[in-house]
């Protein structure tokens, strides 16, 4: 009798074509709109805080890979990603070398000690750019005016509004502030900019509508409420929205893989979190611009929330099998 | 007298409170954003071990089992109030600076540790000895995360200004996330010399 070959192996078994390069490349491409515009606003400085940026962090990855004496995975994307968020979240005029400190915080400390891709609790971008508001307040909130020859900088619209109040915004173009002629990080500020490139990673299905959409939802509304209540001292959610890095935030940082859950309700609640605190931080806090500890914060309940998906998810199982 | 040295020493390094067990980890954390506060804590605990190790393992045999833990707080607690007083009369600056850390020294629990572990099963002589190791060795690895905060977060080293007037310092070593990292990346350094000297060998 012949005997059977069969061949035994492991899962996975439905296999994707997509790869850590692939899926950072094009996230890569879906920043490209709002790197080239902050620097046709922001000029060649602007260009060098990106290079810095990109290849510091790439440096400290293969560094890193070199002391914990791995075969350097440096130029996978994701340091490339990671300097560009990084880039996209300073001011043009940061001091270089606070930049590479900024690489440094992002790449060793908060990925390559935490175990390297994939095993990073928070956003190594956003973790460097925390460190660097709170370690370098002035040149940190230092904020370039658009074309501006001689680096004339002003407050960022948020700013005026912590310090100035309503009045003091009520200059402010809202058609301006959408496509990103206002001050601000370098790849916060065109709305227009940084949809399209969301667009192209929704078209790609890299990312799902659950955390943007419930993230820049909830602030609005929050934001919108005490608006309604009060309009002589709140402003409007029109403003919260297309100013600040709330729509950068949103969808590039927020859906970050490694630190956003898995499932549907654990993305909802997530995103609903993320948007609440940072009206919460912007209405009342001591920073202008909450958006990035509003991240950082729900980055922290990611294995928690992905915990009780899961143990729902094994529960309703549990339930079928005992009815049949 | 090789014996002693071994006591000595350990609490240096291979024991060390801070680095090694991981002992008494609030007052390191909390005070040691400058080198001065640093050396201030590890000294005051240093003296309180001193006093808590030489009367417990003096009246080690006197005390009941079922009391020592009460027993050893109250010695504890008694030196600790002496270091408050003391520091509260000839430095006030640090009184203000160390704050309500001094009078905590009573729950570190690097001290009752070296007084249940250790005090209370040695000699008089031993213990004063082992007091003195961990306490410098405790002193030494405070000593050693304040100057790199004060260094990185302030840009001085015990007042001293180290660069120019007004320097670009991290703010946020001078903070309390400054303190786990920096504690992080000490411990990680020796563990990889330790390492390495042990392949050496």
């Amino acid at each position: 009798m012949q005997s059977l070959s069969l061949k035994v192996s492991y899962a996975p078994f439905v296999r994707s074509t997509d790869t850590i390069e692939k899926v950072m490349y094009n996230v890569a491409i879906a920043l490209a709109p709002a790197t080239l515009l902050s620097v046709y606003f922001f000029g060649w400085r602007a260009l060098v805080v990106h290079v810095v940026a990109i290849a510091s962090c790439i440096f400290f990855e293969w560094v890193s890979d070199l002391i914990r004496k791995k075969q350097t995975q440096c130029l996978d994307g994701s340091a490339f990603v990671t300097g560009l968020l990084l880039g996209l979240n300073v001011p043009s005029s940061l001091p270089i070398w606070m930049v590479i400190i900024g690489s440094f915080v992002a790449i060793v400390i908060s990925k390559q000690l935490f175990g390297g891709i994939g095993f990073n609790i928070f956003n190594p971008a956003l973790v460097a750019r925390v460190f660097l508001l709170i370690s370098f307040p002035v040149e940190m909130t230092n904020w370039p005016i658009p074309f501006s020859v001689d680096m004339q900088t002003a407050a960022s619209p948020l700013g005026l509004l912590k310090t100035d109040g309503l009045e003091a915004i009520a200059q402010i173009d809202t058609w301006r502030a959408t496509y990103g002629e206002i001050t601000g990080s370098l790849g916060e500020t065109s709305v227009i900019a940084l949809l399209l490139g969301a667009v192209w990673l929704l078209f790609k299905r890299y990312i799902t509508l659950t955390i943007p959409l419930s993230f820049i939802l909830s602030t609005f509304a929050f934001t919108g409420i005490f608006y309604l209540i009060d309009p002589t001292t709140y402003a409007s959610p029109v403003f919260h929205l297309i100013t600040g890095g709330l729509i950068l935030g949103a969808f590039f940082m927020a859906t970050d893989m490694v630190t956003s859950p898995l499932a549907f309700r654990g993305q909802l609640i997530f995103g609903l979190g993320c948007g609440l605190l940072t009206a919460i931080i912007r209405l009342w806090g001591g920073y202008p611009e909450g958006v990035s500890f509003a991240i950082l914060i729900m980055n922290a309940f990611v294995p928690l929330l992905d915990n009780w998906d899961l143990s729902a998810e094994r529960k309703v199982k549990k339930d079928q099998e005992a009815k049949n | 007298m090789k014996d002693a040295l071994q006591v000595f020493t350990r609490g240096f390094v291979s024991e060390n409170p801070v680095l090694k067990m991981l002992l008494g980890l609030c007052p390191v954390l909390a005070v040691t954003t400058t080198a001065e506060n640093g050396l201030g804590m590890g000294l005051a605990t240093t003296f309180v071990l001193l006093g808590s190790n030489t009367v417990i393992s003096a009246s080690a045999k006197l005390l009941p089992k079922t009391v020592r833990i009460p027993a050893y707080i109250v010695v504890i607690a008694t030196f600790v109030t002496i270091v408050d007083l003391l520091i509260k009369a000839f430095s006030p600056e640090l009184n203000q600076s160390l704050g309500l850390f001094i009078p905590l020294i009573v729950v570190n629990c690097m001290i009752l540790g070296r007084a249940e572990a250790y005090a209370s099963k040695n000699g008089i002589g031993y213990s004063i000895i082992d007091a003195f190791g961990m306490g410098f060795g405790f002193t030494f690895a405070l000593l050693l995360l304040s100057a790199m905060r004060e260094v990185l977060g302030a840009g001085t080293i015990f007042n001293i200004p180290l660069v120019g007037e007004d320097p670009k310092t991290i703010l946020v070593m001078a903070l309390p996330p400054g303190a786990f990292a920096g504690l992080g990346f000490i411990i990680a350094g020796l563990n990889a010399l330790e390492k390495k000297q042990k392949s050496n060998a």
